[in-house]
C-alpha cells in the first residue's frame, strides 16, 4: 500500500502489474477509483462559470455527455485535467484528480462570485469503480438497469448497479472499452465485490483487481497523460498535444490569451512519446539528450506489458520532436538508446 | 510465507550467499522477488569486475521500481547468470536456483561470517515487514 494524494492505495493486487495490465487488454480488470475528487455545480449560470475555468466548450455537451477538459491558469498551463458531466441544463459534476482535488477546489472556489452558482466539493459522498476491458459490458449488464450497448463513448447515464443507484459512464483511463460507476461511498464494498463475483463465473475468464501501477502502464500505453507527470503548472495544453480541448473560439475563459498567442507564436516544446531501442528501461525525470546536448526530461517512463517494449513520453523541443528522431535517455549514467514514435503507442481494435 | 533456505548467508539488502570453495554464488532472497514483484530487467557486472563488500553491482526492475543490489562481501566476477537477459522472470520462480546473478572469487572469505543465517534473515524480515 502507498499513500496516494492522501489515500491508502494498493499499488497492485497479488496477481501482480503484468497480469492485471494483460487481463483489463484481454478481458476485464476492475479499479477502484474513489479517490478522484467530486465538485457539484449547480444553478442557473453554472455553465458559464465552470466555461470560465475550463478550456473545453461545455455548451456543447448534452444532458448525460462527458468531456475531457483543463482547468487552466492564466498563463495556459494546467491547474488540473478533469472530466466534466453534464447531469442537467443547470447541474454539472467536475470529476477531478485524487492530489490535486483540495487546490482545485480552492481555485474553483476563489472565482465564485454569482448567487446563481451553488458550489459543493462532493469527492467523500462518491465512490468509483472503473470495470475495464472488452469484457466489461457483458460482466457489468446482469447488474444494472442501464442499457449499456445504448451509452456511447464518453456518455453516462443515471441508474442502479446492483439495487444501488448511482451513474453508469462509458469513459476510462486505460485505452480500453469499459465503464465508471459512481455511487454513494457507503456502498464501494458491496459494488467491488458484486463486480468481481459477476466477473469470475463459468462465462467470464476472471476479472482482476487492479492497482494504481496496472493503472499506470495502461494508461501510458494508451498515451494519455498524468497530472504531475505529462502536466502541471509548468506545461500548457498546446506543449502537452491537448489543443484539442483548447476550444479558443468559445469565448473568454482563464488561460484563452496566452494559449492564443502561443499557438500563433509556435510552441517551442512538445510532448511526445518514445521507444526504447536499446536494453534498459527508462524511467521519470531521467535527462533526454540528442547527440550529446541534454534537450528534455522524461515525464513517464515505464515497461509496457502488453506492447512488451520500454516506452515514455517526454517534453523536447520541437526541432527534435519529429517521429523517427533518435535520442538516447540517461538511465542512471548509462546512455541508452531511444526513438520517438508515434502516440498513442497502443491503440485498441474497434 | 518467504522461502529462506537454512544452507545459506543473507545480507539486510536481501541477497543471498551460498559459498562454493573458494568462491561466492550471489542473488536475491524470495522475499526481495516477492516484495518487488514481477522482475522485467536484470542488469548485471562483466566477469574481471572488482566489488569491495556491500557494493553496488547491478540492478533489479519490476515494472513499477529500480532496486540496486549489492556485493555481501568483496571479491572480482568469475561469471554472471548471462540467462537473465532474456529471461529475467528467473529471479521470481526460482531465486535461490535459475535465478541466480553472479559468481564472486571471494578475496576475503572471513566476511561470509558476519552475513546473517537464515534464523536471523527470518527475525529481520519479520522485523521489517511489521
Amino acid at each position: 500500500m502507498v499513500d496516494f494524494g492522501g489515500w491508502d492505495m494498493p499499488v497492485q493486487y497479488p496477481a501482480g502489474t503484468i497480469e492485471e495490465h494483460l487481463r483489463t487488454r484481454t478481458h476485464a480488470g476492475l479499479f477502484d477509483v474513489s479517490h478522484m475528487g467530486e465538485i457539484d455545480v449547480r444553478g442557473s449560470d453554472a455553465f458559464a462559470f465552470v466555461n470560465r475555468l475550463t478550456s473545453n466548450d461545455v455548451t456543447k455537451l448534452v444532458d448525460g455527455q462527458a468531456q475531457y477538459s483543463a482547468l487552466t491558469t492564466p498563463a495556459g498551463t494546467v491547474i488540473d485535467d478533469l472530466l466534466v458531466y453534464r447531469l442537467s441544463a443547470d447541474h454539472l459534476l467536475l470529476v477531478v484528480n485524487a492530489g490535486t482535488s483540495d487546490k482545485d477546489w480552492e481555485w474553483i472556489k476563489s472565482h465564485h462570485s454569482s448567487e446563481s452558482v451553488e458550489l459543493r466539493n462532493a469527492s467523500a459522498d462518491y465512490c468509483q469503480l472503473a470495470l475495464q476491458g472488452p469484457d466489461a459490458e457483458s460482466i457489468l449488464q446482469p447488474l444494472t438497469d442501464v442499457p449499456l450497448s445504448e451509452i456511447k463513448y464518453y456518455h453516462f447515464r443515471p441508474g442502479t448497479v446492483d439495487g444501488v443507484s448511482g451513474i453508469v459512464s462509458r469513459t476510462g483511463y486505460t485505452g480500453e472499452d469499459g465503464f465508471e460507476v459512481y455511487a454513494p461511498a457507503d456502498r464501494a464494498e458491496q459494488l467491488w465485490n458484486k463486480i468481481l463475483d459477476a466477473g469470475n463465473t463459468s462465462a467470464h475468464t476472471g476479472v482482476l483487481p487492479c492497482g494504481l501501477s496496472a493503472r499506470n502502464t495502461l494508461r501510458l500505453e494508451a498515451g494519455m497523460a498524468l497530472y504531475g507527470h505529462e502536466i502541471d503548472e509548468t506545461t500548457t495544453l498546446l506543449e502537452a498535444n491537448l489543443g484539442w480541448i483548447c476550444k479558443l473560439d468559445k469565448g473568454d475563459f482563464i488561460g484563452r490569451e496566452a494559449l492564443a498567442q502561443q499557438k500563433e507564436a509556435g510552441i517551442k516544446r512538445r510532448l511526445v512519446g518514445f521507444e526504447v531501442t536499446e536494453r534498459g528501461i527508462a524511467r521519470d525525470e531521467q535527462v533526454v539528450l540528442v547527440g550529446d546536448e541534454k534537450v528534455g526530461k522524461v515525464t513517464s517512463g515505464s515497461p509496457a506489458p502488453f506492447l512488451k517494449k520500454n516506452i515514455g513520453m517526454a517534453y523536447v523541443p520541437i526541432e527534435h520532436a519529429s517521429v523517427g528522431q533518435e535520442i538516447r535517455i540517461d538511465v542512471r549514467g548509462r546512455l541508452v538508446g531511444a526513438q520517438i514514435v508515434k502516440t498513442p503507442f497502443y491503440k485498441r481494435n474497434k | 510465507m518467504a522461502n529462506v533456505p537454512e544452507d545459506l548467508h543473507y545480507s539486510k539488502d536481501h541477497e543471498w550467499l551460498r559459498v562454493d570453495g573458494d568462491e561466492a554464488i550471489i542473488g536475491i532472497t524470495d522475499y526481495a522477488q516477492n516484495s518487488l514483484g514481477d522482475v522485467v530487467y536484470v542488469e548485471l557486472p562483466k566477469a574481471g569486475e572488482e566489488f569491495s563488500g556491500s557494493e553496488s553491482f547491478g540492478s533489479v526492475e519490476s515494472v513499477k521500481a529500480v532496486s540496486e543490489v549489492f556485493t555481501p562481501v568483496s571479491g572480482l566476477v568469475t561469471k554472471i547468470n548471462e540467462s537473465l537477459a532474456d529471461e529475467p522472470e528467473k529471479v521470481n520462480t526460482d531465486p535461490y536456483g535459475e535465478g541466480w546473478m553472479v559468481r564472486l572469487r571471494m578475496s576475503n572469505p572471513g566476511e561470509v561470517d558476519s552475513l546473517l543465517s537464515a534464523a536471523e534473515y527470518e527475525d529481520f524480515t519479520k522485523a521489517e515487514s511489521e
